[in-house]
C-alpha cells in the first residue's frame, strides 16, 4: 500500500521533508491551519493565539496525560492563503530550539491537494532527537500504561 | 541503559558513519579500516568498539586477522529510525482528513 505519508531526510543533514496527499480541496485543507477550532480538533491542542498574518503568531496549550501543561509558539513569516506559510515553531520550557516551517500547499485537482512540509532544526543533532521524540513519548505511555495495569492489581 | 539511544548516538557520529559506509562493500581488519583515517589508530579502534557494542558490526575471525562487516538487520533498523516520526504524522493527517471530509 502507498503510503499517504512521506518522509526525507538525509543522515547528514539537518532538514526534512514531510508529504502528504489529502482527498480534500486546498481551500479546506488550508483550513486546517487558519481556523482555531479545526487546528484544536486534529492537533489535540487548545488554541490560546492563532494570528494568521505576515508578523503574526500562535500560542497552543496541551495537557500530558500527567496533567503535565506544554505551551507550543511561534511566529509567522509568510502567509499566503491556501498557498504557504513560513513559520517558527518552539516547544516552550525545553532544550530543543526554534525550529524554521516552510508549508506548502498545492491544488492537484478539484477535491485532492498535497502539503509539504519543510522543517528546519538547528542541528543535526537535534533532528535526530526529534526523530526519536516519538519513539521516546511511545516508550513512556507503555510504561505508563503498565504502571497503570500493575497498580490496579496492588 | 538505553541501546536504542546508544545507536542514534553511535550513527550521529562523522566518524562512525564512515566507518560504517566504508565497510558497506567489503569487510576489513581494524587495521585496514584506521589506515582509512587520518585520526590515531586508537581512536579508530574506540569507534568501532562502539559500532560492535551497540551491533551495527559483527566480526569473522580469519585466522589470525579478524574481519569487520556490517550487520544489515541492525542497519536496517537504523535505517528505519524515522517511521514512528511518520507515524506520529500519519496518524495526525489522518485525524486532519477525516475532520474536514465531514465538512465538505
Amino acid at each position: 500500500m502507498e503510503r499517504k505519508t512521506q518522509i526525507h531526510t538525509e543522515p547528514d543533514k539537518q532538514d526534512l521533508l514531510i508529504t502528504r496527499d489529502f482527498d480534500l480541496p486546498v481551500e479546506l485543507l488550508f483550513t486546517a491551519f487558519v481556523e482555531p477550532e479545526i487546528v484544536a480538533q486534529w492537533m489535540g491542542t487548545k488554541v490560546l493565539k492563532l494570528a494568521c498574518q505576515r508578523h503574526g503568531a500562535y500560542l497552543f496549550e496541551t495537557t500530558g496525560p500527567d496533567g503535565s501543561i506544554h505551551l507550543f509558539s511561534g511566529v509567522i513569516h509568510e502567509f499566503v492563503p491556501n498557498q504557504k506559510i513560513t513559520r517558527t515553531f518552539e516547544m516552550e520550557h525545553t532544550p530543543f530550539p526554534v525550529q524554521l516551517e516552510f508549508l506548502e500547499f498545492e491544488k492537484t485537482g478539484d477535491h485532492s491537494s498535497r502539503l509539504r512540509m519543510h522543517i528546519v532544526y538547528k542541528s543535526l543533532e537535534y533532528k535526530n532527537q526529534m526523530l526519536r521524540l516519538p519513539f521516546a513519548q511511545g516508550l513512556n505511555l507503555a510504561h505508563n500504561r503498565l504502571q497503570e495495569i500493575v497498580q490496579k492489581r496492588i | 541503559m538505553n541501546l536504542r539511544r546508544d545507536v542514534f548516538q553511535a550513527i550521529a557520529d562523522p566518524t562512525r558513519r564512515a566507518i560504517l559506509l566504508l565497510l558497506a562493500s567489503q569487510s576489513m581488519t581494524a587495521g585496514a579500516i584506521a589506515a582509512s583515517f587520518d585520526s590515531a589508530r586508537s581512536t579508530v579502534s574506540k569507534h568501532i568498539h562502539i559500532l560492535a557494542e551497540c551491533d551495527l558490526l559483527q566480526h569473522d575471525q580469519q585466522g589470525r586477522e579478524i574481519y569487520y562487516r556490517l550487520n544489515p538487520e541492525k542497519m536496517k533498523e537504523v535505517l528505519d529510525f524515522v517511521e514512528p516520526f511518520r507515524q506520529m504524522w500519519e496518524e495526525r493527517f489522518d485525524k486532519l482528513e477525516s475532520i474536514l471530509k465531514k465538512r465538505l
